[in-house]
């Protein structure tokens, strides 16, 4: 039973049940808490923006940091306005199983300021519920941007991130989180294993595919040619916000604070959030010093975003040593895969596919190894369910605006470099130039 | 007069510009460069595909001196440049037809 799905009131009821030794907190209090975690954990969700846009900064080419860095904002902005006028209420409104209501969402907290009989059943207020939300969608469309980096337009990135953030991610939520037919059927994704992460990761690859490699990215021969990236102290930085932003994104995602239960539950996912992340970053390193002899600084830097995403759809229910293994399992799928979809001719700047898609899975799957009141099945089922839906309507999307507007930068611009063939601007005008321009 | 131009080691032109100075060589312009010789290049690997890297940063020194002094400046900077492994470089030198200080229009070895 996903926690997302808690009928208002439903938190605070839950927990003075699950705890009768504690005195019972007033209900104000608890509704104090509960909306101060949503906004203080929701804030710390929004900051990982900030961590997409370092990390996508110092994986590209200085020639496409402004362009990037431009995609970042206007997404994050994008994102909220889609799920204000369309994708909150798709996703939690009086949803069939299916799909919800669509209509903009608006603030409802009347009974809890009441000046007479003032009530506090709906747990939260209403806004930052809201907020907690809208963060989540955000992140959804920051997976998509680095992927498809450094060669496609603006305009129909943008437009995509629409589609993404108002249709597709509102529609898959509502299955689980709005209390639809997955959540029926006992599928369990404490934080988005699936719902955000394979979903963003899902959407990325069918864009890599349709978009296509980077120019110069694999020869006639099937031969692979590295693009390093421009500054990987920007990466190692976007991924430390990354990490820091995980503890709002699944912490917050125990969805109460007004119990010493709930305490203790957001301080264990705190604790085993941190942990997926260093099974992670710790198996990444090692296996890249077997297989490569030398560590590899951005498999280090997946591993940990790898990690964070696999112990996102349960970090409730591990011990701390069963979180590091199945984040450092994480950090294994990242270091296989990479090269694997070089095979594949797929190419993805940033590692989004390997660490949230693939990782995003693996994590979904993990969940009945801790938790009893999962099953297997039921994971796969919704696994196989999102990743159908998904694939389907973000390739009609992707094809639809590639037939209309096109979705690829030509090879001149692409050569020139997006910063000044789409924004008229260089990211660094003033310091000379790159290692790797000659 | 003679015309010395040395690519060397980048880590290695402050040691350089010392011993040039300790020999009373009063100018010099420096350049950062990329090429290679017997070196080649050298592999580096990213996200675990290598790659060869053809043109390894070098920099390039250009001095001017009179006959007398070039010997001794070419050892100068033979010694100072050498690490004993591949890819220190190498010193060029030529003929040099002319030389003129623009401030003050003095010529050749009055120009050095």
């Amino acid at each position: 039973m996903s926690k997302r799905y808690l009928i208002p009131g439903l938190a605070a009821t839950l927990s003075l049940v699950a705890a009768p030794a504690f005195a019972a907190v007033d209900p104000e209090v608890v509704y104090i808490l509960n909306s101060f975690s949503f906004l203080v954990n929701g804030a710390l969700v929004m900051f990982m923006a900030a961590g997409f846009a370092m990390l996508e900064s110092g994986l590209v080419r200085s020639k496409n940091t402004a362009t990037i860095c431009l995609k970042n904002i206007t997404l994050y902005a994008l994102a909220g306005i889609m799920f204000y006028a369309i994708g909150y209420n798709l996703m939690y409104m009086d949803v069939t199983g299916y799909i919800g209501s669509i209509m903009p969402w608006s603030a409802d907290d009347a009974a809890a300021v009441a000046e007479k009989g003032a009530n506090f059943e709906a747990g939260y207020s209403s806004s930052s519920d809201w907020f907690f939300q809208m963060v989540f969608v955000a992140t959804a469309a920051s997976i998509v941007s680095g992927t498809v980096a450094e060669r496609i337009k603006l305009w129909p990135f943008l437009i995509f991130t629409v589609i993404l953030t108002s249709l597709i991610y509102p529609i898959q939520g509502s299955w689980t989180w709005g209390g639809g037919w997955l959540t029926k059927l006992g599928f369990v994704d404490f934080a988005g294993s699936s719902i955000v992460h394979s979903v963003g990761g899902w959407a990325a690859l069918t864009g890599a595919i349709i978009l296509g490699a980077r120019r110069g990215k694999y020869g006639p021969d099937g031969s692979v040619h590295p693009i390093p990236g421009a500054n990987m102290t920007l990466a190692t930085i976007g991924t430390f916000i990354l990490w820091l932003g995980w503890f709002g994104f699944n912490g917050g995602s125990v969805l109460a604070l007004g119990s010493a239960g709930d305490v203790v539950a957001m301080a264990n996912v705190f604790a085993n959030t941190n942990m997926a992340a260093a099974g992670g970053v710790v198996m990444a390193v090692v296996m890249t010093q077997i297989l490569y002899k030398k560590v590899d600084l951005s498999m280090a830097l997946n591993g940990a975003i790898g990690g964070l995403v696999s112990i996102t759809a349960g970090p409730d229910t591990p011990t701390l040593g069963s979180a590091i293994l199945i984040g450092a399992v994480g950090g294994a799928i990242v270091v296989i895969a990479v090269p694997m979809l070089d095979k594949l001719k797929i190419d993805d700047v940033v590692g989004a596919i390997p660490a949230h898609l693939l990782c995003g899975i693996w994590g979904t799957l993990a969940v009945p190894f801790t938790n009893a009141d999962a099953s297997f099945v039921t994971q796969l089922t919704g696994v196989i369910a999102i990743g159908a839906f998904v694939i389907v309507t973000s390739t009609i999307a992707w094809l639809a605006i590639k037939f209309t507007i096109g979705i690829r930068a030509s090879a001149e611009d692409e050569d020139m470099g997006l910063d000044k063939a789409e924004l008229g601007l260089e990211a660094y005008p003033e310091f000379g130039r790159g290692a790797h321009s000659i | 007069m003679k015309f010395i131009m040395a690519i060397i080691k980048p880590f290695k032109l402050d040691e350089v510009r010392e011993a040039l100075v300790s020999l009373g060589i009063e100018g010099m312009t420096v350049t950062e460069v990329k090429g290679y010789g017997r070196q080649k290049g050298q592999t580096e690997i990213y996200r675990g595909a290598e790659y060869e890297v053809n043109f390894l940063p070098k920099v390039k020194i250009e001095i001017a001196v009179n006959a007398d002094q070039v010997e001794r400046a070419v050892e100068a900077i033979s010694n100072a440049a050498n690490t004993s492994k591949i890819g220190d470089g190498k010193i060029f030198v030529v003929d040099l037809e002319k030389a003129l200080r623009i401030r003050t229009g003095e010529l050749n070895d009055q120009a050095l």
